[in-house]
């Protein structure tokens, strides 16, 4: 059996540092931060607004238009090499002022950190909702920007195909996970089913799809027509 | 970076192997202890110069193969698959919504239903966040107790796995012994928390119950006779021509791709990334078990299929020394302000009352703060990520779902191979809907 390729030890870039422990006793707030905070400012000075340690895990609030250039620079510089991308997710607070916080949970293997970047979206009326992607950097973030954009509305910038991906495509009571979202929905149980039953399956199925097989073409006319207008629900 | 790779197979008989035991494998490959050689799938280019119309096909979401609602529309060329269309939600509950309207304690019961083969080990990992946002230390038997569990659940999910994967591909005995075995792991849950699949096993600051008497020699029991059903298994399987067949050379993922696709667990260890959460972010006291991270070379379905039977053997050694560790003591913790005081003192006792009270009517709060605590689920790294306003109810409640990850993998694994390895491929993601959907 020949191997194809040698095994990635997590821990290869730093094998001098001390073997990875169970945290204990984890103070709120302070404790020795990630190296990379102190890193990140020198590197961008502006572009880092503020670094929080909370629960021992280091926070960094990033400046939006930034925010693309210091995740690549983790991504690619060989003292940082984050190189896995654990989560993206958004935080909206039940206070109406407080800024939506936009979260990326990243991992160095090599060097065996974690790390939270931030980017807060102030709701002054004149912050859009939107982000840079940061697709072209960890192909995981696809979905995870996908679904991001689905419960909470947020875009990402420069994501290929910025889709909902576990609300169907033709969804538009809004963004289940923000705050002003009903928990049941906007809609009462009785008004969801009819809007259920009545709804077109065919409309189900994507333009991307039908057009992929050529498929498109054996349609019904009046389903060619209703797609090639732009209209997708068929209700 | 070739994905062709040769596998010795044995020549199936059914009788005895060298060591004398019955080797269950009646399958014959070529005469002569042959070795197969499995050319690797067309090239795309090739595929294409067929210029043949191509195809939609549409597979689920309701569909034995798929593992649950998910569905798959495959552009095929001939058998060819030129591109795959996941499309995930039918399953989708508003877990995390429904989370924001929840006490914390009371979150950990929707943690059952979410990866629901792990359902004991995601008690413990959101136990472990809340913990960690109320800052508050769990007792020493508590610790071990909950490795106890995390590894049972690790060996319920990796027996379902193989077992379905089995049927899968067309092999249906290693799944009858498979279950034989986690129906075992289910009663020794059921004497310990009364519930099979939908533990809730823990709270925060402990466990909902401590483990009954004579339970421990029950487990011993478990991990004496355990291996052995790994053994047939493996003695079935690993050398099969066609499970070797069918499983060697598929869905091929480097390691650099692996890591950049953010997939974890077996599907990235498969890959050859040694990243294991409980040996690089350790929690629970991991770092003082012996055990082996198990890794692949090749990076396909079959290294993930042999880095899953390797788990199962660690997790029965971490389980005997958890075992063998076990302390005497609490159960919960002593924080009051957390953890319900006893009946007796919350009747007796003021400041007891206080607390109780408190707890009962408002709910335990956690300081201002946020935590994500991720720990090693069988399908991968499961994070749960909290944060709190102050208040008896978490302001965000995420779930970092390892499947979800693994199965965004789904299109550039099986692009250019044929629509029965789909199947074969979807498989050894080892995809829980409930957990992607969540």
């Amino acid at each position: 059996m020949s191997a194809s390729w040698s095994v990635v030890l997590p821990g290869s870039a730093a094998p001098d540092a001390p073997a990875p422990a169970t945290p204990k006793q984890v103070p709120n707030r302070g404790g020795p931060a990630n190296p990379s905070a102190d890193a990140l400012r020198a590197r961008f000075q502006g572009g880092v607004a503020r670094v929080e340690v909370i629960w021992g895990e280091t926070t960094v609030y990033v400046d939006r238009t930034r925010l693309f250039d210091i995740v690549q620079w983790l991504h690619d510089d060989p003292s940082q090499r984050y190189d896995y991308l654990s989560d993206v997710t958004a935080v909206e607070y039940r206070d109406p002022e407080q800024p939506i916080e936009v979260v990326w949970h990243l991992r160095s293997l090599p060097y065996r950190r974690f790390l939270r970047v931030k980017v807060e979206l102030p709701r002054d009326g004149k912050t859009p909702l939107e982000v840079p992607s940061v697709w072209s950097v960890y192909k995981g973030a696809d979905w995870l920007e996908r679904e991001c954009y689905d419960m909470f509305g947020i875009r990402f910038v420069g994501h290929p195909d910025l889709r909902r991906i576990l609300m169907w495509e033709q969804y538009h009571e809004g963004f289940p996970l923000r705050k002003d979202f009903p928990l049941r929905g906007r809609f009462s149980r009785a008004e969801q089913l009819q809007q259920a039953l009545a709804a077109n399956p065919e409309a189900r199925y994507s333009m991307e799809e039908l057009t992929v097989a050529q498929a498109f073409e054996d349609l019904p006319e009046a389903m060619r027509a209703r797609l090639k207008s732009g209209e997708r629900t068929g209700e | 970076m070739s994905a062709k790779r040769t596998v010795d197979v044995a020549i199936g008989t059914s009788g005895l192997d060298e060591q004398g035991r019955p080797r269950r494998a009646p399958l014959t490959v070529n005469e002569g202890g042959a070795v197969t050689t499995l050319e690797p799938p067309p090239a795309l280019e090739d595929a294409l110069e067929l210029e043949g119309e191509h195809m939609l096909i549409n597979i689920g979401p309701q569909h034995p193969a798929t593992h649950g609602v998910l569905r798959l529309v495959l552009e095929l060329d001939g058998e060819t698959v030129v591109r795959c269309i996941p499309h995930i939600g039918y399953l989708h509950c508003g877990f995390e919504k429904i989370g924001e309207y929840r006490q914390y304690n009371q979150v950990i019961p929707w943690t059952d239903r979410e990866d629901y083969l792990n359902s004991i080990g995601n008690n413990v990992a959101f136990a472990l966040g809340a913990e960690r946002l109320f800052g508050i230390e769990i007792t020493p038997r508590c610790t071990v107790l909950r490795v106890i569990a995390m590894e049972l659940s690790r060996i319920i999910s990796h027996l379902v796995w193989l077992g379905t994967t089995c049927i899968d591909i067309g092999a249906f005995t290693p799944f009858l012994w498979a279950f034989e075995q986690r129906e075992r792991v289910y009663e020794l849950l059921e004497r310990w928390v009364g519930a099979r699949l939908t533990t809730s096993a823990t709270r925060v600051g402990g466990m909902a119950a401590d483990i009954p008497a004579g339970w421990m020699d029950q487990l011993q029991h478990f991990i004496k006779t355990f291996p052995k059903t790994v053994d047939e298994i493996d003695r079935v399987l690993t050398t099969n021509g066609i499970w070797v067949g069918r499983t060697v050379g598929l869905g091929v993922m480097s390691p650099d791709e692996a890591v950049n696709y953010g997939l974890s667990g077996p599907m990235l260890r498969a890959s050859g990334v040694a990243f294991d959460v409980r040996r690089d972010f350790p929690y629970l006291d991991y770092e003082t078990y012996d055990f082996e991270v198990p890794v692949g070379t090749h990076g396909d379905v079959y290294d993930r299929y042999l880095v899953r039977m390797e788990e199962l053997r660690q997790s029965t050694r971490i389980l005997a020394q958890a075992a063998a560790r076990l302390p005497e003591g609490p159960v919960d913790s002593d924080d009051h302000r957390v953890v319900l005081p006893p009946k007796s003192k919350a009747m007796s006792d003021m400041e007891s009352m206080i607390h109780h009270f408190k707890q009962v009517m408002e709910g335990p709060r956690p300081p201002l703060g946020e935590s994500y605590v991720a720990v090693e689920s069988p399908k991968g790294e499961k994070g749960y990520y909290m944060v709190s306003d102050g208040t008896a109810k978490p302001v965000r409640w995420r779930i970092r779902p390892p499947s979800f990850l693994n199965l965004s993998a789904i299109g550039k694994m099986v692009e250019g191979h044929m629509l029965s390895d789909v199947i074969a491929i979807n498989a050894s993601i080892d995809i829980v809907m409930g957990e992607i959907d969540r």
